[in-house]
C-alpha cells in the first residue's frame, strides 16, 4: 500500500499519529558511491529519483550545502508550461509537462499540479502575429495551443483591464490550457522521499570544498563532512555553477549569475484561475491556492550572487501588475525575495557529460528551471547512467556556443540580461 | 543601489544600463581567429566578489563607465570613464543627505 493514502491518514488519525516516518533518513556519508550528485535542489533530487527508478542505480548520494530545497526550488513562482518555439526546447519541455501530469501519482506525494492554463497577452498586432507563429509551431509537434480573441479573453478573465489603461490595448493572446502551477516545496520533498526510499543518501549540511582528481578524471568530492569518492560526479547547483567549476579548474563558462525577484501579495478571495503574462513588458502572475497573488518580472540585469534585488525592478513589476489589473492596485505586498539564476548565453539549458572525465553538468536554466524539474532530472539521470544524452537533451551541450549551434528562443544573442 | 557618476555625482540605479562583464578582452577587429572570438562572445568568469563591469549612464550624461562592484554586497569600490576624459575634474557634488 502507498505510504500516503486515505487509509494511512485514517489509521494515524485514530492512533495519535505515532507511525509517520521522516520523509528521508539523515545518514552519514559512506566513503564511496557510484554517483555523487552535488546540489540538493529540485534538479539534483529529481536526478537522484530517476537514477534509482529508471536506471536501477541506487548507490547514490545527494550532497547539499544547506538543507534540501533551500534554493530556487523554493523561490520560484511555480509556473509550468511548454509553449516554446524551437523544436529542441519544445520536445524537452513537453516531456516535462507530461511527467508533471503523472507526478503526484508517481511520487505518491501531492505536488498539487494544477493545469489552470497559461495565457500570454499580445499588446500589439505584430506580437499577436508572433504568437500565432509560435502557437502553430507548438501544434505542429503536438503541443496544445490556442489563439484567443479579445472577446474570449474578456469572458475568460473578467478582472483584466483589456485596454491596460488605454496605453497598451490587448489584441489577443496565446493560451496553453495544459500549462499550470504546482506546489514547489512538495516537488522537492516528494523527489527526496522517493529517492530515499530507493536507497539514495541525502547528505545535508555537507558543502563541497573541492574535487578529488586522478589526473584529468574527477573521482570524488572533498566536503565539510569528509572526502567522498565516486565513479561519477554530477553537478546541479544552478547559480553557483561557476564557483563549483572553478574548484575543478574551469574558470570560464557560458554562464552569468543574476538575481530574479519574486513577489507575493496578501491572500485574496478567488480572483483569477490561470497564469497570465503581460506582453508589452515582462510580468507573469497567478493566484496561489492560499489566495496570494504570486508574480515576477525581469531579472535585475547585472551580475550578482546576492539573493536580493533592487528597487527599479520592484517598481517596474508593480506598475505592470496595476496596469493589467487595476483592481489589485491597493492590494498589499506580503513578501518579496530573490534567487540566483544561472543565465546561459542563449537562454537554453545545458545537460551534458563532461566537461571533465567522470563529471556531468546540469546548468543554464535562466529563470525557467522549475517547470523543467522532472525532465531535467529524467534526462540528466539518463545521461549519467548511459554516458550519452537522451535525444531530448542531445542539443543542450556545453560546446554548442563554440560550434555555432546556439538555441536562442528570443534571438537576443549572448546578452544574458535580455533572455 | 546608488552609482556615483564621475560627471553627475550619485544617481539612482534606474538611470544606468548594464553593459556587461569587463573581464573580457575583445580580439583585434581584424582578427579572424574564430576561437578567440568565441571565447570573447560566450565565456565569462562570473566572479563571486569584486567584479569589473561596464555601465552606461543612459538616463543622464550617457558616459560609458567602468566600475568595480562586489557581486556579493553590491558595494561599488571604483567608478571611472571607460576612456579617460581630458580636462575632467572629479565631481564635487555632495551625496544626498551628507553635510553641505
Amino acid at each position: 500500500m502507498a505510504e500516503y493514502s486515505v487509509f494511512s491518514l485514517l489509521r494515524n488519525a485514530f492512533s495519535a499519529q505515532p507511525d509517520w516516518k521522516p520523509a528521508w533518513r539523515k545518514p552519514d556519508p559512506k566513503p564511496e558511491y557510484d554517483v555523487v550528485i552535488v546540489g540538493g535542489g529540485g534538479h539534483g533530487l529529481s536526478t537522484a529519483y530517476y537514477l534509482a527508478k529508471e536506471h536501477g542505480i541506487t548507490n547514490v548520494a545527494v550532497v547539499e550545502r544547506g538543507w534540501l530545497g533551500q534554493g530556487n526550488i523554493g523561490r520560484n513562482t511555480t509556473m509550468i508550461r511548454s509553449n516554446y518555439l524551437l523544436p529542441q526546447n519544445q520536445h524537452f519541455y513537453e516531456h516535462s509537462v507530461k511527467l508533471w501530469e503523472n507526478l503526484s501519482h508517481d511520487l505518491n506525494y501531492n505536488v498539487m499540479f494544477s493545469q489552470r492554463g497559461c495565457l500570454n497577452l499580445a499588446n500589439s498586432p505584430s506580437q499577436l502575429d508572433d504568437f500565432a507563429r509560435r502557437g502553430n509551431a507548438m501544434r505542429h509537434v503536438g503541443i496544445d495551443a490556442e489563439l484567443m480573441s479579445v472577446e474570449q479573453i474578456k469572458a475568460f478573465l473578467p478582472a483584466l483591464d483589456i485596454n491596460f489603461g488605454g496605453r497598451f490595448p490587448v489584441y489577443g493572446g496565446l493560451m496553453q490550457r495544459r500549462a499550470g502551477t504546482a506546489r514547489h516545496d512538495a516537488v522537492a520533498w516528494g523527489y527526496a522521499r522517493g529517492a530515499d526510499r530507493r536507497g539514495v543518501d541525502m547528505l545535508e549540511n555537507c558543502e563541497v570544498t573541492g574535487f578529488l582528481r586522478d589526473g584529468d578524471r574527477i573521482v570524488g568530492v572533498r566536503t565539510t563532512r569528509g572526502e567522498i569518492r565516486a565513479k561519477k560526479v554530477a553537478v546541479a547547483v544552478a547559480g553557483h555553477t561557476g564557483q563549483l567549476m572553478k574548484m575543478a579548474g574551469i574558470n570560464r563558462l557560458p554562464i552569468e549569475s543574476h538575481v530574479l525577484q519574486a513577489f507575493v501579495s496578501e491572500g485574496l478571495k478567488p480572483f483569477m484561475d490561470t497564469v497570465v503574462t503581460f506582453g508589452a513588458g515582462h510580468l507573469y502572475v497567478t493566484q496561489s491556492d492560499k489566495g496570494g497573488m504570486v508574480f515576477g518580472g525581469d531579472i535585475d540585469g547585472y551580475n550578482t550572487y546576492a539573493q536580493r534585488g533592487n528597487l527599479p525592478i520592484v517598481e517596474d513589476v508593480m506598475s505592470e501588475l496595476a496596469a493589467m489589473f487595476p483592481g489589485l492596485a491597493r492590494v498589499r505586498l506580503l513578501r518579496s525575495w530573490g534567487g540566483i539564476m544561472d543565465m546561459s548565453m542563449d537562454g537554453s539549458p545545458i545537460i551534458t557529460t563532461g566537461p571533465l572525465p567522470g563529471m556531468y553538468l546540469n546548468t543554464g536554466w535562466c529563470y525557467g528551471g522549475f517547470k523543467a524539474t522532472p525532465a531535467s532530472g529524467w534526462c540528466f539521470a539518463w545521461t549519467i547512467a548511459r554516458d550519452e544524452p537522451h535525444p531530448y537533451n542531445a542539443a543542450f551541450t556545453l560546446d554548442r556556443f563554440h560550434r555555432g549551434l546556439v538555441i536562442d528562443e528570443k534571438g537576443q544573442g549572448s546578452t544574458p540580461r535580455l533572455h | 543601489m546608488l552609482i556615483t557618476c564621475p560627471y553627475c555625482g550619485p544617481r539612482d540605479l534606474a538611470e544606468f544600463t548594464y553593459q556587461g562583464d569587463a573581464n573580457r578582452a575583445r580580439p583585434d577587429p581584424a582578427s579572424t581567429d574564430q576561437a578567440a572570438w568565441n571565447v570573447y562572445t560566450y565565456d565569462r568568469v562570473n566572479t563571486l566578489g569584486d567584479h569589473a563591469e561596464y555601465w552606461q549612464h543612459s538616463g543622464g550624461c550617457r558616459a560609458h563607465l567602468k566600475m568595480v562592484r562586489s557581486t556579493l554586497t553590491h558595494a561599488i569600490s571604483s567608478v571611472e570613464f571607460v576612456r579617460p576624459h581630458p580636462g575632467h575634474k572629479p565631481s564635487s557634488r555632495r551625496k544626498p543627505g551628507a553635510a553641505p
